[in-house]
């Protein structure tokens, strides 16, 4: 791997991560996720849980693909709900990777960023590696990362919106600020240029759903966004120019332009 | 002096909509038919929880063209041949912030003509001034799945070639048939691989506040709703769709989510009384398409998943064909087949290509 994505020690050649809620089956799942060559799969285990192991066999329809799974705790409404919902994703999944989503507005599906850092404490002083879905906001950031997350999920727009990036301001600010954390842009994304732009900004990785299980033909949009991404994320690394503004005026001329004369 | 075939018997195991609908049309083709069934009646399974909708062209929403294909066969069934579905058309609306969907669902459907909100009110008075836009599916029906049930029990129990056996398992079942048509939904997993439950949930609620003459179904990102009337002020109020397999317990959360969703398509429904909730498991595939297996002198009907009464008639009668005259539909019989999958197609122009074929 030539630029590996890095994230809690693990090396990953993919920077698209899909989540897996509201295809037309299973079946274009997963081919959904071949198409897009992603190696990270986020599944929601509140809905599905209900009594004990009840959602195993969709569980398992995931995990024979073969890729990571990054449990989510979607829905969750308190801190003391995401904690529960991440301990039972930790036996379910066996894995102490958890992206906390903790709710604070029902239409919207805002992050509730009190709840989140609350439950960011908690489940990083018990061995998990979190991955928390935030907003935008700078100092709610800093205190994701002192609560012990080492990755951080800022959204584009809300929830299953396809708005794009509604803030490109504070997402620049956001990579200014954290150089060195891994910054995957998860929510809002709805078109593969969106997808581009976040990674032309030197995001690490983008994270989406709807985009893809809602698009006409998933599997061709998740190829759409393989492509996007690794475009943007190329495009980063190759250094883009400057934008002029050529409505001002340049050094001064004599008369009319050289290649008149020529 | 005419000489009568011997008569071939098939048992068929499982009396909900996909077992009744093979015997009905096994039977109506002078096959012997013997249903089994565990319970102490027909029609006690998922079957009973469905919605009764007879919408292929609504379902392409998210179904593959396949579906609406099949689909397409049992309006003339329900409605002509057993006279239990009344076609009226369905109804889509959206709230007002949600319109989006709207044009997203049309781009995926078919045979539906827009309205506005005075379309919406000449079809159904009671959504005068609730919803600016819509769409209108003329061509679809709509059923309750357990008079259909009963009515379609009592044709069979008419026929002289039909027998059914209830409290019956299986096992140990004199004589040996010559074909055995498995129709037990889920409880086949043990010989069907790759099948699993998809749980839903629905409510009965009962309004005299409140008459729609169809199915309405509003859209919403995360709320979708479709409300069935039933007649004596009774509707149908569903569905949740949950990859889970914990069968029979109707969740607070989803009590609130379809009561909320009914009172956005209308208020009154909030002082409706709810007369029952129900909850059941989908049998479904990978694909969630249906499959007509055989094996030897077995033939499974199963994964009709949330199309139950959308796609028994076509599948019985691909079956009879397989039974009578060893017909072979690789639409629904091979699972590879290049008439199922349309993933990484266009589903919308597949749709639109897409026509009845009949048997």
């Amino acid at each position: 791997m030539n630029d590996p994505l890095r994230l809690y020690e693990v090396a990953l050649s993919s920077r698209l991560l899909l989540g897996t809620a509201r295809y037309p089956s299973p079946a274009i799942l997963t081919e959904s996720i071949r198409a897009a060559g992603c190696e990270i799969v986020t599944v929601s285990l509140r809905r599905e849980a209900g009594g004990a192991r009840a959602g195993e066999a969709f569980w398992s329809l995931v995990r024979d693909i073969g890729v990571r799974v990054l449990p989510n705790t979607a829905g969750c409404r308190t801190a003391k709900e995401a904690i529960a919902t991440a301990q039972m994703a930790r036996e379910v999944f066996a894995t102490d990777w958890i992206k906390l989503e903790v709710i604070g507005e029902e239409d919207t599906l805002q992050p509730d960023v009190f709840g989140l850092v609350e439950a960011a404490r908690a489940l990083a002083d018990d061995g998990f590696e979190v991955f928390p879905y935030t907003t935008d906001d700078l100092v709610v950031a800093e205190r994701l990362l002192e609560a012990g997350c080492r990755a951080l999920m800022p959204w584009a727009a809300p929830i299953g919106s396809g708005r794009g990036v509604n803030n490109l301001f504070a997402l620049r600010a956001l990579r200014a600020h954290f150089p060195d954390t891994p910054l995957i842009v998860d929510a809002g994304i709805g078109a593969p240029s969106h997808a581009a732009l976040v990674m032309e900004t030197g995001y690490d990785a983008v994270l989406l759903n709807t985009a893809v299980s809602r698009a006409d033909d998933p599997v061709g949009m998740a190829r759409a966004f393989a492509l996007a991404v690794e475009a943007g994320r190329a495009g980063f690394l190759a250094g883009p120019m400057t934008p002029r503004d050529m409505a001002e005026p340049s050094t001064p001329v004599i008369g009319r332009p050289f290649d008149r004369l020529a | 002096m005419h000489i009568q075939a011997p008569a071939v018997l098939a048992r068929v195991i499982g009396a909900g909509v996909a077992g009744l609908c093979a015997a009905y049309a096994l039977a109506r083709r002078g096959v012997d038919v013997e249903i089994v069934e565990r319970e102490r009646a027909s029609g006690l399974g998922c079957s009973r929880f469905a919605g009764g909708m007879i919408a292929p062209w609504c379902e392409l929403e998210s179904a593959e063209p396949l579906v609406a294909t099949l689909g397409e066969e049992a309006l003339d069934f329900w409605s002509r041949e057993i006279g239990v579905a009344t076609r009226a058309g369905s109804l889509v609306v959206a709230p007002r912030r949600e319109r989006v969907e709207l044009s997203d669902f049309a781009r995926r459907t078919s045979h539906f003509e827009a309205l506005d909100g005075e379309g919406i009110a000449a079809l159904e008075p009671d959504l005068a001034g609730r919803f600016e836009a819509g769409l209108f599916f003329p061509h679809e029906a709509h059923l309750d799945p357990r008079a259909a049930m009963v009515v379609l029990t009592e044709r069979l129990a008419q026929m002289p070639n039909v027998v059914f056996r209830f409290e019956q398992e299986e096992a140990g079942l004199a004589p040996l048939p010559d074909w055995t048509i498995d129709c037990r939904g889920l409880a086949a997993r043990d010989a069907l691989a790759g099948l699993r439950g998809v749980k839903g949930e629905m409510l009965i609620l009962r309004s005299e506040e409140i008459s729609f003459t169809r199915p309405v179904r509003m859209l919403h990102p995360r709320r979708p709703v479709y409300v069935v009337p039933r007649g004596d002020g009774l509707f149908m109020v569903g569905a949740t769709m949950i990859e889970n397999e914990e069968r029979a317990r109707v969740t607070a959360r989803s009590v609130v989510e379809l009561i909320n969703s009914a009172f956005a398509v209308h208020p009154a429904f909030a002082e409706a009384e709810i007369v029952e909730t129900g909850s059941d498991l989908r049998p479904a595939f990978a694909d969630n398409l249906p499959r007509l297996l055989k094996r030897d002198r077995t033939l499974y009907i199963n994964g009709l998943y949330r199309h139950g009464f959308l796609l028994a008639p076509a599948l019985a009668r691909r079956a009879v064909e397989v039974v009578v005259n060893d017909g072979y539909f690789p639409e629904v019989m091979d699972a590879h087949s290049n008439q199922r999958a349309t993933a990484g197609r266009p589903r919308h122009h597949v749709a639109n290509a897409a026509a009845g074929t009949g048997v």
